[in-house]
């Protein structure tokens, strides 16, 4: 038998006897950000490709929550913090090596972007909308000039938002359930897909809709793909990661990612949505709703069960 | 100038007084530690082995730490030391999660807090580090890597020693001799 | 007849009544975790230092306590000069500060009063509280003389009370560390040898090259000294031979480790003695010259082989064999630990002498690498009158038994204080200074029985321990680290003087044991035998008499004397006189064949556990001392319960999970009021279960220690007596595990 101990007691507050120094702050955001970022992928793609009115909800309205899902999300971060007065040493330096100065210099250029695109498309909302003031006028008018350099600016940046919290876990060797270079694209993809869902969810377009609801299928199709080969990765990988693996495999996370993001979350809105396109008649909000719920649960889930692999003791 | 550690796991007895010796020498909150000892146990009665560690921040060279941080709180000092400027760091917990061997914690005050080689408050000034010096057993050993004639160089030339989870790939610098 | 004492928890403690809190400087800091990290924010302080020596255990280690510019103790740190500790203190001492901090301190004087049918204690003044002392004290002495008023004592306090009791009149003064602990070993030696080990040990662990642990778990107990110096021997190569039933710490650094069956190390100790002797693998010259009574213990070891020791100990013949040789081939620079804890079956005296004449028969004893021949400085006694001569002496206590004891033996004042045919009177008032004698003694219904027939019971403490409860009054001391005692002169190897000196006030309105003596001694009319004016004034008299002064000792803590007489060692063909009556080394002890006792040990079998029960076996950790340290919180945050120590192959058996709490229950139906957690460790035989001593606190003020893991003495009330000098064996307990229980167990002391 073999016995490995810490004899001195060691009992680190949010470190021992599992680490706990991330709650909900962070999943919440990461799936904040996420669906803003599938969100303003999808209105700057389609702009570009000059779509805007093939999909207006997609490119005039959906990108209306993403600046609230924005600051809830960077308020979130902001109450995680541990140090809150200093959080603005974040903006003193650009760390490459570290994917959260990326995520806070994106954050900063994705957030104003998505003003910026909100007051733009400001009529869709307010058709009587005056900006009044003649600087404010030029200003709109020289954005709305440079539309489409906006809209690559858009779409990189969000694909990097969308991207970068999953490299941002991956990077941390010392959980090795992040520790897959899966875990971003996987992010992203979910993150295109809650979107994608979302803006099924508002839009009252029928073609847009459908369009989306592929969109989102093959999304989802991407995802499990990923998950699949994220499993079978560590299964195939180290110790350290056989044994995070194994929280979904009979561990305590078992139940929860499977049945919540994988059947609820995945599966049974892809199958509602082949159903759809096959031409069965159904209410077209029940698939998005729960790929959104499994965007969520998603993040938590990997969030927590993160924490909890670990390679000592 | 490279800092480094060694300590004797034949000679610890696990008795914990440089867990103790950091707490009142560096203000560590009670209720939190930054070193540790960690017994190991293989065999089946009577056919056993032990090994005992004084563990703590490996002030790796390669650290995960040091690359997630995102101000650049958390750095390299002087002889590859890896320190938390606290009115840098915004708590944000990164380096805490990208530890392998977890030997960060949330200090009260808002920043992380972990072993800091007791490099200003005692080795600028010619001491050895808190725990070293008050090892019952003299079990522990540092210095500069360096320097060939330093504690540390010498006992490592001359004894077997391994390292903790090598295969993580942060090469740490504290050494365990065997 | 007093009314039944009441267990009353500290924290009854009353409104109203003459409470005087004279506030002393009323610390408003919180713990030492004050959350000043030394960075940028908070530059490095400037520190002061004074010398004091620890108090934690008996080691009393010499150091310095660190204050930062505000006065605040900061940290205690070793005195490079001082041959306990040299210059590195233990884990408890470096958490002594814990024990200045701890809030849950006792702060003002109590005194047990009847209010409403039920006893509760009032807070009192120091006036107020020594007054009813002496006049209880008065009391006694008129009407059953002063000898029936016992001090129980451990540690610096001690020196004080006794003084003080000695000029009232009574001798009746007794630590628990005799016959408690060291008791056998001491008689044991001293009837071999004519001498007695000393406190720290006379053990030259450095430069041996052997060193056996038969019941000796260095590592696990923090002898400072022999901890350090073992690491130096391990470090030159010296071979450690550890016999225990439990893989300890010191047996995982061991070239050989004898996993012996437990209660069977006699037989193992006659073995080795039958291998040396066959083999002619003992000092020929030194037994020819300085010991008594070979032939007879050739003759008496001649049947005890390794093959018969096999079947007792369960140990390879040829390990026993083996491990002879290793001692032999070290010889004489081969230690076979003496041990501390020593009293175990109630033979222990006997197992002692088996040692003694182990240590005789590889030439040892007086030797480099064995054992060295200590010295103390001669320090002159500030002269007070003369001590009235007490009419009966505590040996009186016990009736004539235990004459070749040389320490009082605590537990016999203890039965002493029970009425009983066997004497005409009984002890009236204890005064208990630094000891919890509920966990100290075993068999706690005794103890208990005992304090009920007390007219008086003073227990002067700096914690609210479990003994507490059950005082008249109740003084707080204040810690080491806040008074002056008297200087520490101990047997090393040059002669040394160490001064305590305070490094804060005390804080609340405690007072230093010196305080407490002197201030009682003055209501009793005592005062002539304290002439000085204070602490200082005596400590400066008796340095100034030894050469030094208090002002250099406050400034180097610890001041080396050359030795007077002797070498370290005995000279090559020097005659010794042995202090016995044969003036020689007594392999053959007449003293104990005097007293009808077996003058050459025999193997006695002990009692093994019966059916789906384990032997309680119980130790120390690194990081506690006794049950004292419980409460300190800077120790409690290493570790702050004991575990159970059960095997694999029992925890399969009773279906126990790694981590799961269960009570336990002895061979006389007695269950623990608390529950511990199992440790499922391959390091237990599955005879045994192991927990460390000192946990199970069931004081409510003793906010970091109440409940947590299991006091082992409240399950050790099976004690075996050993007739020779009256110590009390406690490992012959045995335990079953209780899994099913509710969560609030009923409380024992309620």
């Amino acid at each position: 038998m073999k016995e490995e101990l810490i004899v001195s007691g060691r009992l680190n507050h949010l470190i021992d006897p599992q680490l706990h120094i991330w709650h909900w702050h962070i999943p919440l955001y990461l799936f904040l950000g996420g669906l803003a970022a599938g969100i303003l992928f999808f209105a700057a793609l389609f702009t570009i490709r000059g779509k805007e009115n093939e999909y207006p909800t997609s490119v005039k309205l959906a990108p209306f929550i993403t600046p609230v899902l924005l600051i809830i999300g960077l308020l979130a971060l902001f109450f995680d913090l541990n140090h809150k007065l200093y959080f603005w040493q974040l903006y003193t330096t650009i760390r490459i090596e570290s994917p959260m100065s990326w995520g806070a210099w994106v954050l900063m250029i994705v957030t104003p972007l998505s003003f910026i695109w909100c007051a733009l498309n400001i009529k869709t909302i307010f058709p009587a909308w005056d900006w009044k003031y003649d600087w404010l006028k030029e200003l709109e008018a020289f954005f709305r000039k440079h539309v489409i350099v906006i809209s690559w600016i858009m779409l990189i940046s969000s694909l990097i938002l969308g991207v970068y919290t999953g490299i941002l876990f991956s990077a941390f060797n010392a959980r090795p359930l992040w520790n897959t270079s899966i875990l971003g694209p996987l992010f992203l993809t979910s993150g295109l897909s809650t979107g994608a869902a979302v803006i099924v969810l508002m839009s009252k377009n029928k073609h847009e809709r459908h369009t989306f609801a592929k969109i989102d299928l093959m999304l989802i199709g991407i995802e499990l793909f990923l998950i699949t080969h994220m499993f079978m990765g560590f299964l195939a990988s180290t110790q350290v990661h056989i044994e995070a693996a194994e929280l979904f495999l009979g561990g305590p996370y078992t139940t929860p990612f499977w049945l919540f993001v994988v059947t609820l979350g995945l599966g049974i809105p892809a199958i509602l949505e082949l159903l759809e396109i096959r031409g069965y008649k159904m209410p077209y909000y029940i698939a998005p709703a729960l790929v959104i719920f499994g965007g969520l649960v998603f993040r938590f889930i990997i969030a927590y069960a993160g924490q909890a692999s670990r390679w000592l003791y | 100038m490279r800092y480094a550690m060694a300590v004797d796991t034949r000679k610890c007895v696990g008795c914990s007084d440089c867990v103790v010796a950091c707490q009142t020498e560096n203000n560590v909150p009670v209720g939190f530690c930054r070193d540790w000892v960690v017994e190991v146990i293989d065999g089946t009665y009577p056919k056993l082995e032990i090994e005992i560690r004084s563990e703590r921040c490996n002030h790796c060279e390669n650290s995960p730490c040091v690359r997630c941080c995102p101000t650049g709180a958390s750095h390299y000092a002087e002889g590859g030391v890896v320190l938390v400027t606290p009115h840098k760091c915004i708590g944000c917990g990164a380096c805490i999660a990208s530890c392998p061997y977890d030997a960060r914690y949330p200090h009260p005050d808002g920043h992380v807090d972990k072993c800091t080689f007791c490099l200003h408050n005692r080795v600028e000034k010619g001491l050895d580090p808190a725990c070293v010096s008050v090892c019952p057993t003299k079990c522990m050993y540092f210095g500069d890597l360096d320097d060939p004639s330093s504690s540390v160089s010498k006992i490592l030339k001359v004894r077997k020693f391994k390292t903790l989870i090598p295969e993580a790939g942060t090469r740490p610098q504290l050494y365990f001799l065997i | 007849m007093s009314t039944r004492r009441d267990f009353i928890k500290i924290s009854s403690i009353g409104l109203g009544g003459t409470a005087v809190l004279a506030g002393v400087a009323k610390w408003g800091l919180g713990k030492p975790s004050d959350t000043m990290a030394t960075n940028a924010l908070h530059p490095p302080k400037r520190f002061t230092k004074t010398p004091t020596y620890c108090e934690i255990c008996f080691w009393q280690c010499a150091g310095w306590v660190y204050k930062d510019e505000e006065g605040k103790i900061q940290k205690i740190t070793g005195n490079d000069d001082d041959q306990h500790c040299n210059g590195r203190f233990c884990p408890r001492g470096t958490g002594g500060i814990g024990q200045y901090y701890d809030e849950d301190r006792l702060k003002t004087p109590l005194i047990r009063t009847r209010e409403n049918g039920k006893d509760i204690f009032r807070e009192a003044s120091w006036d107020e509280a020594l007054d009813y002392i002496a006049a209880k004290m008065k009391k006694i002495a008129k009407e059953h003389g002063p000898e029936c008023i016992a001090l129980f004592t451990h540690g610096s306090g001690g020196a004080h009370f006794s003084h003080m009791l000695k000029a009232f009149g009574s001798a009746t003064v007794a630590a628990p560390s005799f016959a408690q602990c060291r008791g056998p070993r001491e008689v044991g030696f001293l009837t071999t040898f004519g001498d007695i080990i000393y406190s720290p040990e006379r053990i030259d662990i450095r430069n041996t090259r052997c060193m056996v642990l038969i019941g000796s778990h260095l590592g696990e107990n923090m002898h400072n000294g022999q901890v350090q110096e073992m690491s130096d021997a391990i470090d030159r190569g010296a071979t450690i031979i550890t016999v225990d039933p439990r893989f300890s710490t010191a047996a995982g650094k061991s070239k050989y480790w004898l996993p012996i069956k437990p209660a069977t190390d006699l037989a193992l100790l006659l073995a080795w003695i039958h291998v040396l002797i066959e083999n002619n693998w003992y000092d020929k010259e030194y037994v020819e010259k300085y010991t008594h009574g070979f032939d007879e213990l050739k003759e008496h070891v001649k049947s005890f082989t390794p093959e018969w020791a096999f079947g007792i100990t369960t140990i390879d013949p040829n390990i026993i064999r083996e491990t002879a040789r290793e001692m032999y081939n070290a010889a004489p620079s081969v230690i076979v630990n003496p041990g501390r804890h020593v009293t175990w079956y109630g033979d222990d005296t006997q197992r002692m002498r088996a040692v003694a004449i182990l240590t005789a028969l590889l030439g040892s004893w007086g030797r480099r690498g064995g054992y060295y021949k200590p010295e103390k400085l001669h320090l002159e006694n500030y002269p007070v009158p003369p001590f009235p001569e007490p009419k009966r002496k505590p040996t009186d206590a016990y009736n004539g038994r235990y004459q070749l004891a040389n320490e009082v033996v605590a537990n016999g004042l203890c039965d002493a204080t029970i009425p009983s045919v066997e004497r005409a009177c009984n002890l009236q008032a204890w005064i208990v200074n630094g000891t919890n004698l509920l966990a100290a003694f075993p068999n706690q219904a005794n103890t208990l029985e005992a304090i009920q027939n007390l007219q008086l019971l003073v227990v002067v403490d700096t914690m609210p321990v479990e003994l507490t409860g059950y005082a008249d009054v109740v003084l707080p001391e204040c810690t080491y680290l806040e008074r002056y005692d008297m200087l520490r002169n101990s047997n090393h190897r040059q002669p040394n003087l160490a001064l305590r000196m305070p490094a804060a006030e005390p804080r609340w309105n405690t007072k230093p044991a010196s305080w407490i003596a002197r201030e009682l001694a003055a209501k009793l009319g005592l005062s002539a035998w304290f002439p000085w004016k204070d602490m200082e004034e005596l400590l400066d008299w008796q340095l100034k008499s030894a050469g030094s002064s208090l002002e250099e000792m406050k400034k180097i803590g610890v001041k080396n004397f050359p030795r007077e007489v002797d070498d370290l060692y005995f000279t090559p063909g020097e005659d010794v006189v042995f202090n016995t009556t044969t003036g020689k080394i007594e392999l053959y002890s007449t003293d104990m064949e005097g007293e009808g006792f077996d003058p050459l040990p025999v193997y006695t079998p002990h009692e093994e556990p019966p059916d789906g029960y384990y032997r309680l076996n119980y130790g120390r950790a690194p990081m506690h001392t006794f049950s004292r340290t419980a409460n300190n919180p800077n120790l409690t945050d290493l570790m702050d319960e004991n575990v159970l120590w059960v095997n694999p192959k029992v925890a399969r058996l009773w279906g126990l999970k790694n981590g799961q709490p269960v009570k336990l229950k002895n061979q006389d139906d007695i269950i623990s009021t608390f529950s511990i957690k199992v440790r499922i460790t391959e390091r237990i035989r599955w005879d045994s279960v192991y927990m460390v001593h000192g946990f199970g606190h069931n004081n409510k003020k003793l906010s970091r220690a109440h409940g947590r893991g299991i006091n082992d003495t409240e399950l050790i009330t099976r004690v075996h007596v050993d007739p020779v000098m009256g110590g009390t064996g406690m490992r012959g307990n045995f335990v079953t595990f209780i899994t099913d229980f509710e969560k609030s167990g009923k409380e024992v002391l309620s």
